[in-house]
């Protein structure tokens, strides 16, 4: 049994496994769990991409899903704790992915739970299987995510895709990572201090666009802002537009986890770095091969 | 003053030595100690230590300490020695060591923990550093200044 956290649960070769698994998927491998296994969706904050696309890939394996994607019509919502929530759905499934509002929901769930947690977000803490999707999205479009140059751009401070993906890529050798973003959104401390790759903090990509093979844009999550009046400074303080775009490098690639609000101009959708909607079609085999991997007891 | 005996033996009690100068007050704070106890209390601030420069003591009568005082005194007094007294006599040395976790003491500070938000969730945190003190919450991994813990236990 294994859960999964943060994305320093993963090793590099964990992340090579889930890699190799998912592309011989996506080339037509059918997988299939060997026993009926239930997979519990606990989704107590709204996703759209993250929750279908685990279903999907649950349903794919053949698995049965259970679950809600939202707190209402739960007994959340009557006032029952989470933790109650979490002891409930041990009893009735195999597996339980969790999206929650709180950070450290997910540890927390882990340690009520003798079923493996999955973390889909909590809070503003950790992504991980985000981020197997991001670093297989670069490692698909350049047959490896070491030796380039990284480009994280936006809210570093509260977006969970962030510290996740920094993290991950401490399993990897990237060339250079450039963290973007105006002063007040700086990535926090914390996770800066683990990284063991080279990295700069700077405030606009204009300098550096040049150099960057992977720009990762995130949106300014106004839910996250504990100061609304913090939020209103900031909100529309980046956009990736055709002009930014036109200072990239042929081969570059534009990843966002989704969704998008002004970050990205819609009119750049179809330049050939645009590859985040290519990503989030990506979350159904990496998730299928993660999910296989655990409730397979292979993991 | 240097060798003399500033306040009295005590029969029965606790001898707080070694605590860094000016940390005193904190210490009777986690003991919440107020003065009404009953108790005698000597406190001694900023006296010459040939270890530390200068320390404080604290000595208290009729009182020894439970774990979970020793470990809020491992937190902001390190240095700190305690010594059970009976009957004149130091019958016990206690070495303050700081766990590697601090559980269910101190109060993450960040307002989206789950610590925060549900009462099963006991607070965790990891000691990163000793000296500077700097702890990690096992749970949403905010940090935790020695300055931070210093004023959570003076509240």
């Amino acid at each position: 049994m294994r859960d999964i956290i943060s994305s320093l649960d993963f090793s590099k070769e964990d992340f090579l496994t889930i890699f190799s698994l998912a592309d011989e998927i996506e080339k037509g491998k059918r997988l299939k769990l060997q026993e009926e296994k239930v997979v519990a969706t606990a989704f107590f904050e709204p996703s759209t991409r993250t929750h279908l696309s685990f279903t999907t890939a649950a349903l794919r394996l053949g698995a049965k899903t259970i679950g809600f994607s939202s707190t209402e019509g739960i007994s959340e919502a009557k006032g029952e704790n989470f933790a109650d929530t979490i002891r409930m759905l041990e009893n009735y499934s195999d597996c339980i992915i969790i999206r929650h509002k709180f950070d450290g929901a997910a540890k927390f769930a882990s340690e009520i739970s003798n079923k493996p947690i999955i973390n889909a977000g909590d809070g503003k803490h950790e992504h991980p299987t985000q981020t197997l999707i991001d670093i297989y999205t670069v490692y698909k479009s350049f047959g490896s995510p070491d030796n380039l140059t990284y480009g994280i751009l936006g809210d570093l401070k509260y977006a969970r895709t962030v510290n996740s993906l920094l993290r991950g890529l401490t399993r990897f050798m990237p060339r250079f990572v450039y963290l973007i973003s105006p002063e007040p959104l700086k990535a926090r401390k914390e996770i800066l201090s683990e990284l063991n790759y080279p990295y700069k903090e700077i405030d606009s990509p204009s300098e550096v666009i040049s150099e960057i093979d992977v720009l990762y844009v995130t949106r300014i999550q106004k839910e996250r802002f504990p100061d609304e009046m913090e939020y209103e400074k900031v909100k529309e303080s980046y956009t990736v537009d055709e002009n930014l775009v036109n200072q990239m490098k042929k081969d570059s690639i534009i990843l966002h986890p989704l969704p998008r609000v002004n970050e990205i101009d819609r009119r750049i959708d179809s330049k050939p770095q645009a590859k985040y909607f290519y990503q989030a079609s990506l979350g159904v085999p990496i998730r299928m091969s993660l999910l296989y991997k655990i409730l397979s007891g292979e993991w | 003053m240097k060798n003399g005996l500033i306040v009295s033996k005590i029969k029965n009690g606790t001898v707080i030595d070694h605590i860094p100068a000016g940390r005193a007050l904190a210490v009777l704070n986690i003991l919440g100690i107020k003065g009404n106890e009953g108790n005698r209390v000597a406190l001694v601030m900023n006296v010459e230590s040939s270890k530390m420069g200068k320390k404080d003591i604290v000595k208290i009568e009729e009182r020894e300490l439970n774990q979970r005082e020793v470990e809020l005194i491992a937190l902001i007094a390190p240095s700190a020695t305690i010594n059970i007294i009976r009957n004149y006599e130091v019958a016990e040395k206690r070495k303050l060591n700081l766990p590697e976790k601090i559980e269910g003491i101190l109060k993450c500070p960040n307002p989206a923990c789950i610590t925060n938000n549900d009462v099963e969730a006991r607070s965790r945190f990891i000691v990163i550093s000793k000296s500077p003190l700097v702890l990690k919450c096992d749970y949403c991994e905010t940090t935790l200044t020695e300055d931070e813990v210093l004023r959570q236990i003076l509240l």
